[in-house]
């Protein structure tokens, strides 16, 4: 009896001990509403000027404010911007901040922040270098009001200051005066929510808590514009790198939040009862060949002429993305189809793809069998696959093709060399760009064309920028969209890039997560959680 | 240490990779990559460098993380906490399993117990440890919903979850070292239990049971400890895919991501840590020797 005793006691004594080890339910804690979402990369640097990845666009998105916002017709509309005035010779724009903005250390957001922000900005942002070429002056009037003068007219001021690829975040004037080449630590902003730096984990997990001080606009959120309502009260971005891992914590309820599911995830995903697909960039993604025109064959506009007759844009589609729900058949366009930059002009030779036409301009461009070297990613699957198709095109118009395989880190060193192919350099490569980036001439880094001052492969057309330039200075948006027509029909002239499709990316949520906007990247105001 | 240290940073500084590439993002120009190199010092002679390293780590400083700008120590001792919570799991739970399955497959030896034994130890050392930890995710998360997917949860929030976030990791990881410690406690016990002292033993009349733990085992321990000793690098390099499937945040994926990132600083000091423990363990091993044995003497 005795024993029996001493074993319940022990075993009671067991389990209280257990019940003790095991957390206490907080009450606050289980009231907040937290949103587990698993991002795309992991963080790991806080300047968006100082990189351009999109993990710290999306960082800048939840803790900055822009003076502009687009909206969903690519209109700027004013964001931290109250009211502004815009002279009759069109040379002197007058801002004046909403009342009540603040920044999350408790300090004003004044007319000083916004100039040291700007400033820095536009040392490395390209469509913020092309405003600094209008720009006479940049000056604070007051405390909340302060003037951009201009040169001469510019005609995409707003648009430059809204622009949806990286705007031109606004941060306190003791960290924007840091120079562009050093990196910022310091993530204090005016946004909708505050970084917990504290709990803060480098390739595990970032945390963002609700704004109290935030004064979201009134008007309902329309794209990247309108009021930045944070409902939740805490946002927790964890990097889990294996997406198998991922997609089975999502449908278990384990996270709320899968940015960016593996294209053919996304059946498996929309089968789901509990899940919900969505595509909140009409833009989405534009797939690019790059060519080095540095080194032949491709020094010649013939032989990347010759090139594109090889490319079918639904093939190489069918191979990055699958589910032709996820692509569009064919998209001629440089700056994106459904952007309003969007035209077909100069790209039938790309729809019709002709294989005799590529043997001959490629012969018109001297290529004698030389071999030419396309870098293959072996850790990027969608780059992968999209080379793989093309090097078969190429294979089969009789090109010698050497297709030395490494990891994206390795090829992203080599891209940046300019040795001829042979000797550790190389011919081409494939890469993506987001569709906000790639819908304008100035945004589409790829595009650019100065040359040495070119992103690797060095376009080099002075003509296109001269036909840039005159876009720039475009008073109005018609004359700008037929001088836009002229600089595509050069484009499909010089190729500084192929454009080879253009495909979705859609985020997946569980369904008692709401209000996701459709916002062109993925935006955290606005979305509640039941 | 200091050869570990010289090889570990001449290999990272020669092969391919840039991480001033990577840091510049996808759409960087050759110049934002180049100001970014200079930032960082890497055009700068690899001897001057290494001597710049060097001075450091003589001062106790590992660096700073190239891309977070996070202190390198700061991020080992974050994630120091997850990785020796899996090894001890694993461990525990291949000792306890393994050691048993060994010496009762060494008793039974030839026997049906025996073939099944050694068969599972087969099939658990063959089988790659990411398929075992999707299998198992998908029939204990997915299917019975009994333990999370993935992630970690510091002892601090509670014993519970703790364990129920490493009862997968820990089972997948365990069941490689299990195989590889089962076979060898049945290798060292049938040697010894075919010794004459065993037969003497039997002939006795001494019961199975003080033979095989009291007078075969322990001295089949050297061995046993040997390979648990030599098995904890085959546990560090499994940590590695284990922490990836799991998503936990442990010393392996770090050394993954900077691997992958071409963070110098990070890797070169998890490298420096690992040979460190590695000298450590090789010490208690011997160590252990002395106490197994009374024989052994240094």
């Amino acid at each position: 009896m005795s024993k029996t005793l001493t074993w319940r006691r022990l075993l009671l004594a067991g389990a209280m001990a257990c019940a003790a080890l095991l957390p206490a339910a907080r009450p606050a804690e289980a009231q907040q509403k937290t949103l587990r979402a698993v991002v795309h990369a992991d963080l790991k640097i806080l300047d968006s000027v100082w990189t351009t990845a999109y993990i710290t666009q999306r960082h800048s998105y939840l803790v900055y404010d822009t003076l502009f916002s687009m909206d969903e017709t690519y209109t700027p509309r004013p964001q931290m911007v109250g009211e502004y005035k815009i002279s009759d010779d069109k040379l002197t724009y007058t801002f004046t901040l909403r009342p009540g903005l603040t920044f999350h250390d408790g300090e004003k957001v004044r007319s000083a922040d916004v100039i040291a922000s700007l400033t820095r900005w536009s040392t490395r942002d390209p469509a913020g270098q092309k405003l600094n070429e209008f720009l006479s002056r940049l000056e604070a009037v007051d405390d909340t009001t302060f003037r951009i003068v201009l040169k001469e007219p510019y005609s995409l001021v707003l648009e430059t200051l809204g622009k949806a690829g990286i705007p031109a975040f606004i941060q306190p004037e003791r960290i924007a005066r840091t120079p562009a080449t050093e990196q910022i630590t310091d993530p204090t902003g005016s946004g909708p929510f505050i970084m917990k730096k504290d709990e803060w984990r480098p390739g595990n997990r970032v945390v963002y808590v609700r704004n109290p001080a935030y004064i979201p606009r009134n008007e309902p959120p329309n794209f990247l514009s309108g009021g930045k309502v944070a409902k939740l009260d805490r946002v927790e971005w964890r990097y889990i790198p294996d997406n198998n891992t991922t997609l089975s914590a999502l449908m278990a309820g384990e996270i709320d939040y899968f940015e960016a599911p593996p294209l053919d995830f996304i059946r498996l995903l929309k089968d789901n009862s509990d899940i919900t697909v969505l595509n909140i960039d009409k833009l989405g993604v534009q797939g690019l060949i790059r060519m080095n025109s540095l080194h032949p064959p491709f020094n010649e506009f013939k032989a990347r002429q010759a090139l594109m007759n090889l490319i079918d844009q639904e093939q190489m589609m069918l191979a990055v993305a699958g589910d032709p729900s996820l692509f569009l058949k064919f998209c001629g366009a440089f700056f994106m189809c459904g952007s309003e930059n969007e035209t077909a002009i100069g790209s039938e030779p790309m729809r019709k793809h002709d294989m005799a036409q590529a043997k001959a301009l490629f012969a018109e461009a001297g290529y004698k069998g030389e071999k030419i070297v396309v870098l293959y990613p072996t850790d990027r699957p969608q780059y992968a696959a999209a080379t793989t198709v093309m090097v078969a095109a190429m294979r089969k118009a009789g090109l010698n093709v050497d297709m030395p395989a490494a990891d994206w880190s390795t090829i992203n060193a080599r891209r940046a060399r300019k040795d001829a192919p042979d000797k550790g350099g190389w011919n081409i490569f494939i890469t993506t760009q987001g569709g906000s980036d790639a819908a304008s001439p100035i945004g589409n880094v790829w595009f650019n064309s100065t040359c040495e001052r070119a992103n690797p492969g060095w376009a080099c057309d002075p003509e296109l920028m001269g036909l840039v330039d005159k876009w720039l200075r475009a008073p109005d948006p018609a004359s700008r969209k037929a001088r836009l027509e002229e600089i595509q029909a050069r484009a499909y002239v010089s190729l500084p890039y192929i454009p080879f499709g253009q495909f979705f990316q859609p985020i997946a949520f569980r369904k008692n997560v709401t209000g996701v906007l459709a916002a062109g990247v993925p935006v955290y105001w606005n979305i509640d959680k039941k | 240490m200091l050869v570990v240290a010289g090889v570990v940073f001449l290999l990272l500084h020669l092969s391919p990779g840039d991480p001033a590439a990577i840091l510049a993002g996808d759409n960087a120009s050759s110049d934002d990559i180049d100001r970014i190199r200079a930032t960082l010092g890497f055009d700068r002679p690899l001897l001057v460098q290494f001597g710049g390293w060097l001075l450091q780590l003589a001062q106790g400083d590992l660096g700073v993380s190239i891309f977070n700008k996070v202190p390198v120590t700061e991020l080992i001792a974050q994630r120091l906490q997850p990785t020796l919570s899996l090894a001890a799991c694993t461990m525990a739970f291949a000792i306890c399993l393994a050691i048993p399955l060994g010496v009762l497959a060494a008793w039974k030896a030839g026997t049906w117990v025996d073939h099944a034994i050694m068969t599972f130890a087969v099939a658990a050392f063959s089988f790659p440890v990411f398929l075992i930890g999707y299998g198992l995710v998908h029939q204990f998360a997915r299917v019975w919903k009994i333990l999370p997917v993935q992630g970690f949860s510091p002892i601090e929030q509670g014993i519970g979850p703790f364990l129920s976030h490493l009862a997968l990791p820990a089972l997948t990881l365990g069941l490689v070292y299990t195989a590889l410690l089962a076979r060898m406690t049945r290798g060292t016990m049938l040697e010894v239990l075919s010794s004459d002292y065993i037969r003497t033993a039997r002939s006795k009349g001494l019961a199975e049971g003080p033979i095989l733990i009291r007078h075969a085992l322990s001295n089949a321990a050297v061995p046993i400890v040997t390979t648990i000793g030599l098995g904890i690098a085959l546990l560090i390099g499994g940590v590695v895919v284990t922490e990836s499937v799991f998503a936990i945040p442990g010393l392996g994926r770090l050394t993954i991501e900077a691997v992958t990132q071409r963070d110098y600083p990070v890797i070169q000091g998890v490298i420096l840590c690992a040979s460190g423990v590695y000298v450590l363990i090789n010490l208690a091993i011997d160590i252990a020797y002395v106490l197994l044995d009374p024989r052994i003497r240094y």
